[in-house]
């Protein structure tokens, strides 16, 4: 195993698994956030126990945060590395020809993706942390909803979601079936995993583009 | 047809290089690519310039000599063909086509549009053989029965004709349609199983050092591929490099 994460293939399967990994996180923070447009006592219910429970909140927390960690910064490394293996560029190249844009673009779609991360951090997690873990501040279980639809006032933060999501979108039509052919998994399953994977990437992000905008509308 | 072509020239490894303009006519529709060059080449030998340096062969599609990036695609615009086999019908009259080596660190030219691909060989001797004792008793390979699925897809893979198109191709010059092609034709078979273990590392850990990019799976190798090489081979080799690495 020595070795494996300096060889090519071993940081594009790993590359593979941190993605695998933030998209089943992605699904099921998308879970809990719908309720919100449903039912404010079962969001508030959700968002209570993943803020409480330790299990969530000292192992699965920290494996979040690295595995976000880990593939942006393997992006970047790959990235750069790639770039060099042509030192001299072409005058005229067709990419459109033969590649999707979302393709070729994955670390454009990323930055914007993890500009978004930063904002999200700032607007949600710091505060977080500082109620529960700085400042201590009196637990309200009921306070999660009032918080959501507060931050969604602002339409320049509505609208700085809804271009992340579209870019994310964009970052998954390629990345869904793109992870499962790094982790060598192309069969006869790949052609209906392809299908799935546009509309998990077309779906999800389009869910929480509805989330921030029927707060947005509704909390006025 | 009447065309300009604007083509790479560089005297030498070390000369910098620069695109150059040419014009040229009366190019019958019927020439293959490579047949138009050996028409501009003629004319610059009269008028007492260097011709441009390109490699071919076979000219049959065959020996994966040929290279050049035509109007930004490996081969030029046709699926499914190398240069030699690309015909001037594809093109119309006035058309400017650009024309420049295959592009990789690891594929240096070595003058004009000539390229040195012999990372690929160096790639190939890492691991892309199987052993087998030659002294007089060597078993029938037909002796070894073998389902007909994979028999197929390892001659499919078989098929690679070590070009390069796929590296010139890649936004990352990747050369992992390649190797996974070189990969692929042993390890499917039984009688690539008993190396199949260090050729997978060694082919990997050559083609890295030789400064090949890492495949993002953007596919653009398999489009440009002269013997459409799939991407199974791709997910094939990581599969078979995971496995050896776990084991050792
Ligand atoms: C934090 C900012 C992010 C950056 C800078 C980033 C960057 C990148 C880059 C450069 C790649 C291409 C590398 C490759 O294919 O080998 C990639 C692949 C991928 N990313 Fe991201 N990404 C980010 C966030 C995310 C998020 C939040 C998700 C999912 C929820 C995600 C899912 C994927 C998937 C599925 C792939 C394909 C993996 C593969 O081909 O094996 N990315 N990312
Ligand atoms: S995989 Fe295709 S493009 Fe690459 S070297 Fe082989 S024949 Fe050429
Ligand atoms: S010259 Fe042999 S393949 Fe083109």
């Amino acid at each position: 195993m020595s070795g494996f994460l300096k060889s090519s293939i071993g940081r594009k399967i790993a590359m593979a698994l941190s993605a695998l990994f933030l998209m089943i996180f992605l699904l099921q923070h998308f879970a809990i956030n719908i309720t919100s447009v449903f039912s404010e006592s079962l969001f508030n219910e959700l968002s209570h126990f993943m803020g409480t429970n330790p299990v969530v909140q000292f192992a699965l927390q920290p494996i979040l945060i690295f595995g976000v960690i880990f593939h942006f910064v393997m992006g970047f490394v790959l990235e750069i590395k790639n770039k060099g293996a042509r030192n001299v560029k072409y005058v005229k190249n067709h990419g459109a020809a033969n590649s999707s844009w979302m393709s070729r673009n994955m670390i454009w779609s990323g930055l914007v993706i993890l500009a978004f991360i930063v904002l999200h951090f700032i607007d949600f997690w710091f505060p977080e942390i500082n109620h529960k873990y700085i400042e201590f501040l009196p637990e309200d279980p009921n306070r999660y909803y009032h918080e959501v639809v507060e931050k969604f006032h602002s339409p320049i933060r509505v609208g700085a979601y809804v271009v992340a999501f579209v870019l994310l979108a964009m970052h998954l039509l390629h990345g869904f079936s793109s992870a499962f052919q790094s982790v060598g998994a192309n069969n006869k399953y790949t052609r209906g995993l392809k299908g799935f994977g546009k509309a998990y990437a077309i779906l999800i992000p389009l869910g929480f583009i509805f989330i921030a905008l029927f707060h947005h509308i509704n909390g006025h | 047809m009447n065309l300009t072509l604007k083509i790479w020239r560089q005297k030498n490894a070390s000369d910098k290089g620069k695109m150059v303009d040419y014009k040229i006519n009366d190019v019958s529709p019927d020439m293959s690519f490579l047949e138009m060059l050996d028409v501009l080449n003629t004319e610059l030998i009269e008028k007492g310039d260097d011709p441009v340096a390109f490699d071919h062969d076979c000219r049959e599609g065959i020996c994966g000599m040929c290279s050049l990036y035509i109007n930004g695609e490996a081969h030029g615009p046709d699926r499914g063909i190398t240069t030699c086999q690309l015909h001037m019908r594809k093109f119309k009259d006035g058309d400017t086509i650009y024309i420049e080596p295959f592009r990789a660190k690891a594929f240096p030219v070595i003058k004009d549009l000539v390229v040195d691909r012999s990372s690929f060989d160096r790639v190939q001797h890492a691991g892309g053989f199987i052993s087998v004792n030659t002294s007089g008793n060597t078993q029938d390979a037909n002796a070894i029965p073998i389902n007909k699925h994979d028999a197929d897809a390892s001659f499919d893979a078989a098929t690679c004709i070590g070009c390069g198109a796929c590296v010139a191709s890649c936004k990352n010059s990747s050369a992992m349609l390649f190797v996974s092609a070189k990969v692929s034709q042993f390890a499917l078979l039984p009688q690539g199983q008993v190396e199949a273990t260090d050729r997978v590392l060694n082919m990997v850990k050559q083609m890295d050092e030789e400064g090949f990019g890492n495949c993002t799976n953007t596919g653009a190798c398999e489009v440009e591929c002269p013997k459409g090489i799939s991407l199974e081979n791709i997910a094939r080799m990581n599969r078979e490099f995971l496995n050896a690495s776990l084991k050792g």
